[in-house]
């Protein structure tokens, strides 16, 4: 069951009242992100920042250890006069590669904790939520006896629609 | 993290939109049928990029012979038009990475559009690398792989090799910025449609949902990315500007190089922009969206880079004679009083003198004069790059060697080809995707809405919408 909302600010009041009345919120969806909301709704800091130094790290290393390993240990030639091992002319390519593995991890990291993908399909609740809607939903069972309270909720909390939906 | 909204602030977005308007009014273009104007254009554009090809094709058939390129000229239009098109892609990741760093609400008019065209003007860069080798069927002996030849690896400490790995780089992660933005966007155009228009957008938006953790990652991953591609764009003009700067030959042999080449890559970049958005604001109706503010914010990028190049060739010039090398003076007496003077004085009208006009607000914020200047900067960019490249290798250390290059039709052609591949690409874009990324513009609706900011509405603006507007991540 979810109930939509024309405003993120009567959704975020929306969402405070249900965290004081201790409901059990299922999900919010909106059409752009909603900043103060994260808090409300319990969730913590993503970690997808330190996926992100680990892949760039990974990057780093692959990309200084396989120049160092040819031009000492598997072909070593002089270029210009310079030592074999020339880490100052490493830098480039060392950068460049680090900044290529953070970003694509971080992005496959990102779709694939989030369960997305090329040609995925998720259930929409409503058409509505990539428009202008605010959707606060809950998660209820036919049999559920709160179903009635948590409609009464919704109403009271500003939400401009009330709908079900099975998934 | 709520912010104040300055009461001196332009508004950026107006015509007193709401959220659902915005989207009404940013998906129509892809819902309509391609007016008449798109249809010309695309035809036009479609020719170009079909004789390009056509060029391209004659080029690998015959040979690098069918270009005027000879021993001393050995880079001539390609690598012009190389450096020519990375810069101009500069502008895009600097508008959406290093413009949101800083927290620069007019960005998200522009972003979406300029992010496009980085990617295409890195397609057409690195077509002239690949093409200009001449055996492009063993062009893959680029890549560090392990092969039979020992294996023999790649140059690790050549600058072009470094080019090759900033160049991948850079178009990559700029592809796998733009898309990520785009994806909201697509599933909002997939919640309009219907039948096989759904399934195609469907299969584009990834399954995107707009569930509260995936915004919160969203953003963490913006945020990042952004962070990731603002000193890999940097990166990118400093290595091309090392295919030069680390070479022996005097006039390209200077420490001024890399900050001279990005902020020419940024200025010739945001020219490209100005083009293309007055263009797309007009036909696409999206002036609510990409106000004049936006045109003057960009217009003065223009005259700070415009300015900041000018400073770089005068610094040239001025250490070219401080140094008491002859043959460095001589390289840049011959740049300017040379053969090519002419190019010279293109470069230093169009690139130093033309943008000193948008120190006018008046003129910044008009909007043919806008237009004109932004051709005057991109054909002044092209300019440069001709300067350095072929006005130098025409007069090398011996004078026997001397000659004068122009191109041959087949160089010429390869060129008017890729102009063709990008506004093909461009105008495949403004059909498909969100031209202005719709999410990120309801995000700072409340904090640049016309009826939110500006100097006549904040008066009566009341105290609980002030406090509530949002920032854009």
């Amino acid at each position: 069951m979810f109930g939509l909302y024309d405003d993120e600010e009567i959704l975020l009041k929306a969402v405070k009242e249900a965290r004081d009345k201790h409901l059990d919120i299922d999900n919010v969806y909106s059409p752009f992100p909603i900043h103060g909301l994260d808090p409300l709704l319990g969730l913590s800091e993503s970690r997808l920042h330190q996926a992100g130094f680990v892949y760039g790290a990974i990057g780093t290393l692959t990309a200084f250890l396989f120049m160092t390993w040819v031009f000492t240990r598997d072909w070593p030639i002089i270029f210009g006069g310079k030592p074999y091992w020339s880490v100052p002319a490493f830098i480039p390519i060392t950068f460049e590669l680090t900044v290529l593995f953070a970003s694509i991890g971080m992005v496959v990291t990102f779709y694939a904790v989030n369960g997305q993908g090329p040609g995925v399909t998720n259930p929409v609740l409503d058409d509505r939520i990539t428009d202008d809607k605010f959707c606060l939903s809950f998660d209820v069972t036919d049999s559920d006896e709160g179903v009635d309270s948590l409609k009464a909720f919704l109403k009271e909390s500003g939400a401009s629609e009330i709908r079900t939906k099975e998934i | 993290m709520s912010a104040t909204v300055s009461p001196i602030r332009e508004p950026l977005i107006t015509g007193h939109k709401n959220y659902h308007q915005i989207t009404e009014d940013i998906c129509a273009p892809s819902e309509r049928t391609p007016s008449l104007a798109w249809v010309l254009a695309f035809i036009v554009a479609a020719s170009f990029l079909a004789f390009g090809v056509f060029c391209i094709l004659w080029t690998i058939w015959f040979g690098i012979g069918t270009w005027n390129l000879n021993r001393t000229i050995g880079w001539g239009w390609d690598i012009t038009n190389f450096v020519w098109w990375i810069g101009i892609g500069h502008a895009g990741t600097l508008i959406s990475a290093i413009l949101l760093l800083f927290r620069q609400k007019w960005r998200t008019g522009v972003n979406r559009a300029a992010e496009a065209m980085t990617i295409f003007a890195v397609i057409c860069a690195a077509l002239f690398p690949g093409i200009h080798v001449g055996r492009i069927w063993v062009v893959f002996y680029f890549f560090p792989y392990p092969n039979t030849r020992g294996p023999l690896w790649v140059n690790f400490n050549s600058p072009l090799l470094w080019d090759l790995f900033a160049i991948s780089t850079y178009f990559t992660v700029s592809l796998l910025f733009w898309y990520t933005g785009l994806v909201p966007d697509f599933a909002t155009l997939r919640d309009r449609a219907s039948g096989l228009r759904k399934k195609f957008y469907n299969f584009l938006s990834f399954g995107w949902t707009g569930a509260a953790k995936h915004w919160q990652r969203f953003e963490s991953l913006s945020l990042v990315l952004a962070g990731l591609a603002t000193p890999l764009v940097l990166s990118v003009h400093t290595i091309v500007s090392f295919d030069f700067a680390t070479s022996v030959i005097p006039g390209w042999h200077t420490t001024i190089f890399p900050p001279y080449f990005v902020a020419g890559a940024i200025f010739s970049g945001f020219a490209m922009v100005q083009t293309l958005m007055v263009m797309t604001r007009k036909v696409l109706k999206l002036e609510d969206y990409i106000t004049i503010e936006h045109i003057d914010s960009m217009n003065k990028i223009i005259l700070l880079t415009g300015s900041i190049v000018g400073v770089a060739y005068l610094t040239e010039l001025f250490i070219a004679w401080y140094s008491g090398y002859i043959y460095e003076q001589f390289a840049f007496m011959n740049r300017v009083q040379g053969i090519y003077w002419w190019a010279y004085l293109g470069m230093m009208s169009c690139n130093v003198l033309s943008p000193q006009i948008f120190w006018s607000r008046k003129l910044r914020r008009n909007v043919t004069v806008t237009f004109v200047m932004s051709i005057f900067v991109n054909i002044g960019m092209w300019f440069e790059r001709f300067v350095i490249i072929p006005t130098t290798l025409a007069r090398d250390y011996l004078p026997s060697s001397w000659s004068y290059y122009v191109p041959t039709w087949v160089e010429v052609g390869i060129f008017l080809g890729t102009l063709g591949i990008f506004f093909t690409c461009y105008l495949i874009f403004t059909r498909i995707a969100p031209v202005v990324a719709i999410a990120e513009v309801k995000a700072i609706l409340k904090s640049s809405g016309d009826q939110y900011a500006g100097k006549q509405t904040h008066q009566g603006l009341s105290h609980s919408q002030q406090t509530s507007v949002h920032e854009p991540h």
